[in-house]
């Protein structure tokens, strides 16, 4: 599974407040309402960017904060395709998988290399993120096989439809 | 050998023992969700295409987030929130009850040795009561009231030993401020916490919700406390049954803090990271334009009494915002005169609500204000707007600033008593 995209270039501890403000969750829920307030308090230029498909490059600790779901989804529906970062919060991240958008954790060093702007492509099967720009690549640790499966059919919900089952269902993980 | 995650999650997933980083399915003892998150969960459950919470007992909804709720729209999400919980025959507390977080161990839902999982990123604070509680996203929540599993990969803890008696007008707010500002705000991902040590030991019950409640501020993925006597005894008169599961002494850390309470002083943390952490003393004088005293860290009794240590008798300068986490506080504060005392002192004393911890509502700040909050996070822009600043703090700094309007180390009220 191939994934490209354009490189977002942002900061460490991106919150889910920054994300999706509390303040307009508590006005409307419906995602596509919400798209428009992506990282308002941030920068409100930044969902122009994320529209043409996008690649989110952050430092460590992105998605720190609240559950709210709406930030992967907010994100997935303003035209975020993955997210590569030092680190995730661990709430995010499991958000992520649940709706299908790859979060891939890469080291700073070739973090820093990456440059706002650069195209990406990321094969999650294979464990690689490649800058198409700079034409250098780092290995990254794939996800694990059920979690990967998850993400292949877009979510949770999307794989229980397909299988009827779950990928931990009588089984060891 | 094992932790008390590790523990917890063997027995609740039928093993005979789990080490850090095994992944096991779980059975899961209550799962929540309230007005933020809940409408999303029965939306994920209808997209799964299940009908049927798997048990009614065991699915709680909270309506505490916008509760009165403040527009047509979030009315619309209690509407049906309501709807479903009628339909599926599960509990809901509604508006006015009190934060989740608050009345789920209140109620008896929160029982030692328990896995609980929550729509929530503060559902951590149920480790005060010896649960392995976490905080999930809607679609785990959905699934959690689908299945009543869940899926996790049993995490390493980190033991933070806390020694010493904390001093006067130094409260479990400045410890855990503390404890932030050494292992930082993404010091435990995906890492559970456990907290040792005579401190912990003798804390009340609402000192132990407030650390464990922040444990997340850490990134932490849980923060399972070993019952003490104050907690024991609070548990005594809402629960029956009481099976306490301890850490065994050669239990595996992947990291150990030391901690002695009798050195710390009243600490804020600066916007806009939690870890920002600074004595009172140094930022001290700086002009705030609201006070806000409540939230799920610390809206309870025991802040507002100190609240009312330091106000009564006396007038505030600034807005000064109280909230009881739940009703039951809220008429422990009203029997025990704290409300009258709070209100002629100037305070807007409001119902149980999240309110504007969240910007959700009751208090939200305009350009450029400062607030003082005794809430959990002082993100850009989540008490209202982007260019407010929310310092966090305990009641009494949190008290003592509002007397003043500017940020006192509360310390020097504390002494006059």
């Amino acid at each position: 599974m191939k994934i490209t995209g354009i490189a977002v270039k942002l900061g460490n501890h991106i919150n889910t407040d920054l994300i999706i403000s509390g303040k307009h969750k508590y006005r409307t829920q419906v995602i596509s309402e919400l798209t428009k307030y992506v990282f308002e308090d941030l920068d409100p230029k930044l969902k122009d960017k994320l529209a043409i498909g996008s690649v989110i490059v952050a430092g460590k600790n992105f998605g720190c904060g609240s559950s709210r779901e709406q930030a992967p989804r907010v994100l997935k529906a303003a035209g975020v395709r993955a997210i590569v970062a030092e680190s995730f919060a661990r709430i995010f991240f499991r958000n992520s998988v649940n709706v299908g958008l790859p979060t891939i954790v890469v080291n700073l060093e070739y973090i820093r290399k990456i440059k706002d702007g650069d195209s990406l492509t990321i094969d999650l099967i294979e464990g690689r993120v490649f800058d198409n720009e700079l034409g250098i690549d780092t290995k990254v640790s794939p996800y694990p096989k059920f979690i990967l499966d998850i993400i292949n059919d877009g979510g949770i919900a999307e794989y229980y439809k397909r299988f009827n089952a779950f990928p931990w269902d009588g089984k060891l993980l | 050998m094992s932790t008390i995650v590790e523990k917890i999650l063997a027995k609740k997933s039928g093993k005979n023992s789990t080490t850090a980083g095994d992944f096991v399915v779980a059975d899961i003892d209550v799962v929540f969700a309230h007005d933020g998150t809940a409408l999303l969960a029965i939306e994920s459950m209808q997209e799964l295409g299940i009908n049927k919470v798997f048990d009614p007992n065991k699915v709680v909804f909270f309506i505490d987030h916008a509760a009165p709720s403040p527009s047509p729209q979030i009315s619309n999400i209690h509407l049906a929130m309501r709807k479903f919980a009628k339909q599926q025959g599960i509990k809901l507390f509604d508006v006015g009850s009190g934060i989740c977080h608050q009345v789920l161990p209140e109620e008896g839902y929160v029982k030692p040795g328990s896995v609980i999982v929550g729509a929530d990123s503060h559902s951590v604070t149920h480790g005060a009561f010896n649960a392995f509680a976490i905080g999930v996203g809607s679609t785990d929540a959905a699934l959690a009231m689908a299945t009543g599993k869940l899926w996790f990969k049993v995490p390493e803890t980190v033991k933070v030993i806390v020694d010493g008696e904390l001093r006067k007008y130094v409260m479990a707010k400045d410890l855990i401020l503390n404890v932030l500002s050494i292992i930082k705000a993404d010091g435990l991902t995906y890492e559970a916490v456990e907290y040792h040590g005579s401190c912990i030991k003798n804390m009340g019950v609402d000192g132990r919700m407030t650390i464990a409640n922040m444990a997340v501020e850490m990134g932490a993925k849980a923060s399972p406390m070993e019952l003490n006597e104050p907690t024991e005894l609070w548990l005594k008169q809402r629960i029956d049954v009481i099976e306490p599961v301890k850490a065994d002494k050669d239990a595996k850390y992947y990291d150990e803090f030391f901690i002695d309470a009798s050195k710390l002083e009243p600490l804020v943390a600066v916007p806009p990271n939690v870890d920002n952490v600074k004595p009172v003393r140094e930022v001290e004088g700086l002009e705030v334009d609201q006070v806000f005293i409540g939230s799920c860290t610390n809206g309870r009794i025991e802040d507002i009494l100190t609240a009312v240590k330091i106000l009564e008798g006396k007038k505030v300068r600034v807005r000064c915002v109280v909230i009881p986490a739940s009703r039951r506080i809220y008429m422990d504060a009203i029997k025990k005169g704290y409300v009258e005392k709070l209100v002629r002192a100037g305070c807007t004393v409001g119902p149980p609500t999240c309110g504007p911890c969240i910007g959700a509502h009751m208090g939200l700040l305009g350009e450029g204000e400062v607030a003082i909050s005794t809430s959990n996070r002082n993100f850009t822009g989540r008490m209202g707007a982007s260019s407010s600043k929310i310092f966090l703090a305990s009641a009494a700094t949190a008290a003592a600033t509002a007397l003043e309007g500017k940020l006192v180390d509360p310390r020097k009220y504390g002494e006059k008593l």
